[in-house]
Formats: structure tokens, C-alpha cells, sequence
């Protein structure tokens, strides 16, 4: 009776994991991308981290904010700028300088005028529009989402990231794409009304942002050839740690948290066995 | 409570308190409680979900004291525990995959009450009271869901407040109520936080009188079959205790490999962009643990009918000691009532996956099927319909006829000497 | 027939008797009960620590050049007003000029500046008495004067008069530059 309620059980189950069948909206399956931090046992590539920085300073900080990203974070375990030497990120040369490249609004305290100083590390990230309206504004009503935590907003996280960053393709002919947007395989959307062409509506949908990685668009620091797929797999891994910054500090004290945990019920088991022995208890 | 206390106290202290609040003589009572020697690991959950209830109580008060409970602030604080709040990712992670673990080891629990007869005579008030308990946890959990203020806290707190609004003549007035407002924002989010932070102290209440309800007449036990002597029990403790302590770290076990490698695995991407009263999700779902009930509400083709057959669905649970006609408790020696045990907890499975999906979605994959009068026959709103149909049917129509023209197994004459040689079950 | 009791040969050893082999596997459960409590316990407690934005503002950098001489600028520091003062050559005298023995609260001058930075004196602008702003340039040794109780500081920051029993408290710093100090 039991085995057949886990047949049943795991039938189900298998039902539930599988990918809800989406009526509407379409998108191409992410691409199967591996990452240094993928994994009970993957961890952040430090290297990577600091290209990636990179890559959003460079191309996504001029439309994309991370609000909950601060300067210091850079300088914390676990980020692209540690150095174990500066336990306080507010002592670290690098994330000082790093920081200081960015202008932040903030009131003099002689005039009370609005001026512009460099960011210390404790600041939060400048972001590139002073409010939503602004940030519309400028890119044809639509609104660049805030990166501080897209990895984990979107569904595919790492992966999905990755796909839409290098999946841009030339769109179908007889696919209408409308102004002021894109077409990307591997983006929801549902393309019925604004397809004219031959054959099954084509799947993805249309974004706002136009493809931004290409060849060399970012020079490394460390030298590593900036290939699209290059700047977009490090500038994902950046996000990622962005998206979690503690995620390393996490699996690592999880297996000291597991190897407690199965030691300490091999000792209650041991215990429980001990204490029932001469118990009929069937 | 009942049978007498062999309590001795020992140091002068002791007899001094004894005399004027018994409460060593009380706990020493809990932990000697007789209790039956034959209990399997499904009794364990007991224990299991007093520790969640804890865990999450000691998680929350930590939250609360980094939490920003004003929806302009509410999910940027939430950021900053999971990021600057020394431990903070962990005890949110924490509190977060708790709250699963719960509602897993109650529907473990209920179901143990279930198939072993738990509920009848003369244990119904313990019924009750467990099922006061769900309510309880179901209305915490809700609450505590939307204090993140992300996409989905938003628009599932509007959804579930806006079915009020279909109860005729008083509901939008009292959905207003609820809300502080015309739509849920800042008040409503506050008034959640303080519910949120109150329900579960009420939760330990009704925890007390339901393990009093349970002392009264004991435990009950795999075979349905009444304590009849000392020989039949043990005491509490050491011997549950341990067992308990052991089933417990077993539950931590899995609790961990959650909270530790898939933090984010129960939750939904959408609930980490920040709340938009302007944009809707794609697909509005609640947490996992809702979702037969979610299912229930949208089988029914009426916003009344709906809220009405979701609340049935518990509500009829209240009625379950009167409504079982078996004279036998145990499901062990009622082989077909078993059967349907089994396919009734299939079912409840079947109405999580229907809640899960988008109701036009197709059930089976390729298959077109047809338009049976407003969905397709292939569709999740049909499954759904056919899996509330099974449920009530289970409960209203199979537990009372069932009883009446079964031909149970025989039962054991006492714990201690089953007449049956052991099949667990 | 079946007993409910453990009738072990080798039961628990009595009390006062040296626990044997049977209680050890007790006593290593109740060890790994109490170590988990604990590394459990840590964390809740750790928390209520200043988390990673107040510990970000722990330090801030200030520009010298916003003082001018013979004044003092305010500046908040981990919630409190520090007194950043451009001690003019005169006031830097009068600090150095006191018999050290007679202070309530010891100190000599060069204890409370940086060596070869005489000019900056960097103190924590809270009363020892009982915690208010103490005013700028009044009293009558020209330091400060605390408008609640009347305790008055001299060019050093040291009490001279009224009750605060200790002097102006000195917070970590450290000159990046002749123009840029760190606090804290």
C-alpha cells in the first residue's frame, strides 16, 4: 500500500516539477550555461567578479541602477575588491578609488546648495537617473530595471541572464517590431499580433534595450579577451554575487551546519536504540 | 491531568514552590506522562511542529527588530538584513523556509489523524482545536507572505482580500476595513505586521489546550486500540523524548539542505522586484501550501461560490468526528477505507498541481481536447473541478457510508498483544 | 509476555558510581545537544551587532580646509557631534601653560593632539557630565562651556570647572594628509 503511494506520489511530483505549460506568452528555453558558483560546492570566481564590475560600470551604470548595492560591498568577503589586509572597506585603496570615479548628489553643508561630490565607499550606487520619470524619459517610456537583485527576479536566473545578454537575433521576416524595441528569442512575450509572416508565430518576445555586449566593447584589466559571450558571462557572474553577496558564505557554512546535524542524529539514533532495547514495541 | 502524580519534591525549595504554584510538579507530570509504547515516527510531527513553532517565533522577533514595516521602506530593509545584518540572510532564510516546513510536518500530522482515527471519540475536541490551529498558522502565513513587499506579497494580498468583497451586501465595506484604505497599501501592510506579530503567540495558546485535550484521554496509537494497562505504556520521558529529539534533527536535516543550497527554491522570482500596484505578475500564485486551496477557489465559475467551497473545504473537516461512521479507529485494520485514504491524499496533491497552473494551461501536453461549457476539457480548471468534486465527495459521501457497510479487519485485543503478527502500516 | 521497563543487566550506573559504557553514548548526545544550542544561540545574539551599513559610517574622512582659524566645524560621527578646532597660536599657549597636577582629570596638552599637529585639537563634543553639547568658545578659559550644569573646558578640552568629572573624550583619528583626517 505504501509503494504504491510513492508511485503515485512521485507521479505527481514529477507533474508538479515540470514546467507549467505557459497558454499566453512564449520563450526560448535558456542556454545550458555553467558558472564557478553553480552548486553546493560552487563558489565565486573573484577574478570574474571584478570583469563583471567592470562590464556594468562600463556599459549597463549609464541606464541600469543597483540600489542596494553600496561601494563597500565591493570590499566585503566574497567580493570582487577584497583584500583580506582591509577588513573595513571603508580603509580599502581600491574600493576608495573605485567609488570616488562616481558623482553623488548630496546637500553642501555651509550653503545647503545641491552639488555633486565623489562617493565614499559607504555610499549606495549612483544611480544614473534621479527618479523613475527621468529614467523613462530617456529610454523611450521604457524603464531599465534595477540589477541589485535581477538574478534572482527572474525565472532561469544566471541563465536566463545570460541567454537574453548574448540571444539577440535578427527578427523573422514578417515580424513587426516596434519602435523603440528589440526582438529577442529569449524574451516572454507573445508575438501573435505582430506576426505577418509564414509558418508558427515565432517564439520570444520584444525588450527595450537594444544588444549592448559586443566584441570589446570592455577592455579587461587582467588582459582576458572580451568576447561578447566573455562579457556577458562575467557581468552575469557579477550580478549573481550582487544578487547574493553572501551566497558563498552560505553553502560553505551549510556543510559545517549538515555534518553537525548528521552526526548529532547518528548520536540520538544511537541513543534512542540504547534506550528502547528492551522495549516490545514492535 | 488525570491519574495520579508520583511527584516527590525533593530540595526544600521544591516543597516551598510546590505548595504555592505547582509547576515542577506539573512539568515532571508532562514529561512521566504514560504513553503508548507502540507509537510509530508519524506520532513524531507532534514534536516537530511545536520546535517550528518555535523556531519561527525566535526568527521573528529577531526579524522584527530589523524589519521596516512602512511599504516605501518594507523591502529595502528586508535587503538590508539579507545583506548587512550580521547572520541576517541566514535567520530571514530561515523564517522563510520554516514557514514550509511547518505547513509539511501539520499536513503530516493531519494526515497521521486521518488515517489512524485520531479524530473520533473521544478526541474530537482535539480535532477542533488542531484545526483552529491550521486556521491560525493558514492566517499567519498569509500575513507574514506580504510584509517582503514584493510583486507577488502585492498582488496576492489583493487577490485574497478582493474575494471577500464577493460576500453579498457587507463585503467591500469590510474588505475596505481590511484594508484601511481602497486598495492594499501602507495601512494594510501595517496592520499584517502587527496581526503577523500576534497570531502566533496565539498559535502557543491554542498549542497548550490542544496538548491538555490530548492528555485527557492519551495518546492514540497505530492500532486505534485503547490503553488498557500500565504495561501498555511508557513514560514520556526518556523514552519519546529522545525518539522526538531524533525525528526532529532528522526534520533539520532537510530543513537545512533548504535553507543552506535551494534558500530561494519554495519562493518566487517575482517576489524579489519590489511591490507595482501598476503592473500585475504574470501568474498570481501563493506559496505551495495554499495551492489546493487556491485550486478550489477557481474551480468554482462563481466569486461567492468560490470563497465558499475554499472555506468548505475546512470547514467540513470541523465535522469529521461525526461524520466517519467506522467503529474501528485505525485505518491499519480497515483495508478499504485505506484505499481511499490513499487516493484522497492523491487528490490533495492533484489540487496543488491544478493551483499551481494557469487554469487555461493544458494538462496534458498536445492534446487540443474541447470546449466543455467555459474551459477546455484539457485544461486545469476541469482537473480542478473533478479533484474539489473528490474531495468533498471523500469526506461527505465515502467516511459516513463507508463505516456503515465495511468489513473492517480484526483488531488487536490490547497494544501489548496484537492478535496479528506486525505489518506496519 | 512483554515488559515495558528497560531491565538492562548493565543498566545506568547509579548515582556517584562512574558513568559507564551504556551512559556514554548519553552523555555525548547531551554534549552535542548543548554544543548545537550554542553555535545556534550565537548568531540570534550577533545580530543585534551594528549590521553592515552603521559599520560602513564607523569611520568618516574630513576636509581640514572647511575650518578656519580660531574656529571649529561639527561633525556627526557614529551619531554623535565631534569638534573639529583650529586652535589659534595663543590658544595653543594657554593649553600648554597649566600645571598639569592641579587638572581634574590629568592630561597634558601633547597628550591630546597629534605630535607636530598642535594646531588641531579633535574631541568628542558630549559633556562627561551628563551628556549635553557644551557651547563653543565661552566659559572663561575659552573652550567650551556646557549650558546644562555649567561645566567649563579649557583650549584643551580638559574640565577645569563644574562637574563633569572627566575631559573631552578623544575618538580614534588619524591625518591622511595635512588637509584630510580620519575619525574613527
Amino acid at each position: 500500500m505504501l509503494r504504491k503511494a510513492l508511485i503515485l506520489a512521485a507521479v505527481v511530483g514529477g507533474l508538479v516539477l515540470a514546467p507549467p505549460a505557459l497558454a499566453d506568452t512564449s520563450s526560448a528555453e535558456p542556454k545550458d550555461v555553467h558558472w564557478s558558483f553553480e552548486g553546493p560546492f560552487g563558489r565565486f570566481d573573484q577574478e570574474q567578479l571584478q570583469r563583471g564590475y567592470k562590464v556594468y560600470h562600463d556599459v549597463c551604470s549609464a541606464c541600469h541602477a543597483m540600489r542596494l548595492m553600496s561601494y563597500r560591498n565591493l570590499g566585503q568577503p566574497g567580493g570582487p575588491f577584497y583584500i583580506p589586509k582591509y577588513k573595513n572597506p571603508n580603509d580599502n585603496p581600491v574600493v576608495k578609488a573605485r567609488a570616488a570615479d562616481f558623482q553623488v548628489a548630496d546637500i553642501d553643508s555651509d550653503t545647503g546648495d545641491a552639488i555633486k561630490r565623489p562617493a565614499i565607499p559607504a555610499d549606495t550606487f549612483a544611480s544614473p537617473f534621479p527618479n523613475e520619470a527621468a529614467a523613462r524619459a530617456s529610454n523611450g517610456g521604457a524603464l531599465p530595471p534595477d540589477l541589485s537583485l535581477i538574478v534572482k527576479a527572474r525565472e532561469g536566473g544566471p541563465q536566463y541572464i545570460y541567454s537574453i545578454l548574448t540571444g539577440y537575433a535578427p527578427p523573422p521576416p514578417g515580424l513587426k517590431v516596434p519602435v523603440g524595441k528589440y526582438y529577442n528569442p529569449y524574451m516572454a512575450g507573445d508575438l501573435g499580433a505582430n506576426w505577418f509572416g509564414k509558418g508558427p508565430v515565432p517564439i520570444g518576445g520584444f525588450i527595450g534595450m537594444p544588444k549592448q555586449l559586443t566584441p570589446n566593447r570592455v577592455t579587461f584589466d587582467d588582459g582576458v579577451k572580451a568576447t561578447a559571450e566573455e562579457e556577458a558571462w562575467d557581468v552575469t557572474a557579477f550580478l549573481a554575487w550582487a544578487a547574493e553577496p553572501h551566497a558563498d558564505e552560505r553553502k560553505t557554512m551549510g556543510l559545517g551546519v549538515l555534518a553537525f546535524l548528521v552526526i548529532f542524529a547518528g548520536l540520538l539514533y544511537a541513543s534512542y536504540r540504547q534506550l528502547w532495547k528492551d522495549i516490545d514495541h514492535h | 491531568m488525570s491519574g495520579q502524580s508520583t511527584y516527590e519534591p525533593k530540595t526544600a525549595f521544591e516543597r516551598w514552590l510546590d505548595t504555592r504554584l505547582p509547576i515542577v510538579r506539573f512539568g515532571a507530570e508532562l514529561l512521566d506522562f504514560p504513553t503508548p509504547k507502540n507509537l510509530n515516527y508519524w506520532w513524531t510531527f507532534g514534536g516537530i511542529l511545536a520546535v517550528c513553532l518555535m523556531v519561527q517565533i525566535i526568527t521573528g522577533v529577531v526579524l522584527a527588530m530589523h524589519y521596516d514595516p512602512n511599504a516605501a521602506n518594507a523591502f529595502d530593509s528586508v535587503e538590508k538584513i539579507m545583506r548587512d545584518v550580521n547572520y541576517g540572510w541566514m535567520i530571514r532564510y530561515i523564517h522563510a523556509t520554516g514557514a514550509s516546513m511547518f505547513f509539511l510536518a501539520v499536513y503530516i500530522h493531519m494526515f497521521r489523524g486521518l488515517y489512524y482515527g485520531s479524530y473520533k471519540a473521544p478526541r474530537e475536541v482535539l480535532w477542533i482545536l488542531g484545526l483552529v490551529i491550521y486556521l491560525l498558522m493558514m492566517a499567519t502565513a498569509f500575513m507574514g507572505y506580504v510584509l517582503p513587499w514584493g510583486q507577488m506579497s502585492y498582488w496576492g494580498a489583493t487577490v485574497i482580500t478582493n474575494i471577500i468583497g464577493s460576500v453579498p451586501i457587507i463585503g467591500p465595506s469590510i474588505t475596505t476595513l481590511l484594508w484601511g484604505g481602497y486598495s492594499v497599501d501602507n495601512p494594510t501592510l501595517n496592520r499584517f505586521f502587527s496581526l503577523h506579530y500576534l497570531l502566533p503567540f496565539m498559535i502557543a495558546g491554542v498549542v497548550g489546550l490542544h496538548i491538555w485535550a490530548l492528555h485527557v484521554p492519551g495518546n492514540n496509537n497505530p492500532t486505534g486500540v485503547n490503553v488498557k494497562s500500565k504495561q501498555d505504556t511508557v513514560p514520556f520521558h526518556p523514552y519519546y523524548t529522545v525518539k522526538d529529539g531524533f525525528a526532529v534533527v532528522l526534520f533539520f536535516i532537510l530543513f537545512a539542505l533548504f535553507v543552506f543550497y535551494a534558500p530561494d527554491a519554495l519562493g518566487h522570482p517575482d517576489n524579489y522586484t519590489v511591490a507595482n500596484p501598476l503592473v500585475t505578475p504574470q501568474h498570481i500564485v501563493p506559496e505551495w501550501y495554499f495551492l489546493p486551496f487556491y485550486a478550489i477557489l477557481r474551480a468554482i465559475p462563481n466569486k461567492l461560490g468560490g470563497v465558499i467551497a475554499m472555506f468548505g473545504a475546512i470547514a467540513v473537516l470541523f465535522t469529521l468526528p461525526w461524520i466517519d461512521t467506522s467503529k474501528v479507529r485505525s485505518m491499519r485494520y480497515r483495508p478499504t477505507a485505506r484505499l481511499f485514504f490513499f487516493l484522497f491524499a492523491l487528490d490533495c496533491l492533484i489540487l496543488g498541481l491544478c493551483g499551481a497552473n494557469p487554469p487555461d494551461a493544458h494538462v496534458w501536453p498536445g492534446v487540443q481536447g474541447f470546449q466543455l461549457l467555459d474551459s477546455n476539457i484539457n485544461s486545469y480548471t476541469w482537473l480542478a473541478r473533478v479533484a474539489t468534486t473528490a474531495y468533498f465527495g471523500y469526506l461527505i459521501l465515502v467516511m459516513p457510508i463507508l463505516g456503515l457497510i465495511e468489513k473492517p479487519l480484526p483488531t488487536p485485543e490490547s497494544i501489548s498483544s496484537p492478535v496479528l503478527s506486525e505489518k506496519k502500516g | 509476555m512483554v515488559n515495558t521497563v528497560a531491565t538492562n543487566p548493565e543498566g545506568q550506573a547509579a548515582p556517584g558510581q562512574d558513568p559507564n559504557r551504556r551512559d556514554f553514548i548519553y552523555i555525548a548526545t547531551v554534549a552535542a545537544a548543548v554544543g548545537g544550542a550554542a553555535s545556534v544561540a550565537w548568531p540570534l545574539i550577533d545580530q543585534m551587532n551594528p549590521s553592515g551599513d552603521t559599520l560602513a559610517l564607523a569611520s568618516i574622512e574630513f576636509d581640514l580646509t572647511k575650518v578656519q582659524l580660531g574656529q571649529q566645524v561639527v561633525v556627526k560621527w557614529r551619531g554623535k557631534p565631534v569638534f573639529v578646532r583650529y586652535r589659534t597660536p595663543k590658544e595653543i599657549a594657554e593649553a600648554q601653560n597649566v600645571d598639569v597636577s592641579s587638572l581634574r582629570d590629568p592630561q597634558s596638552d601633547a597628550e591630546r593632539h597629534k605630535p607636530g599637529k598642535p594646531q588641531w585639537l579633535i574631541v568628542v563634543g558630549i559633556c562627561t557630565h551628563l551628556g549635553c553639547v557644551p557651547n563653543f568658545g565661552q566659559g572663561e578659559y575659552g573652550g567650551w562651556l556646557c549650558p546644562c550644569h555649567g561645566s567649563v573646558y579649557d583650549t584643551a578640552g580638559r574640565i577645569r570647572k563644574g562637574p563633569a568629572p572627566l575631559n573631552l573624550l578623544l575618538p580614534d583619528y588619524a591625518f591622511l594628509s595635512d588637509t584630510k583626517v580620519k575619525i574613527g
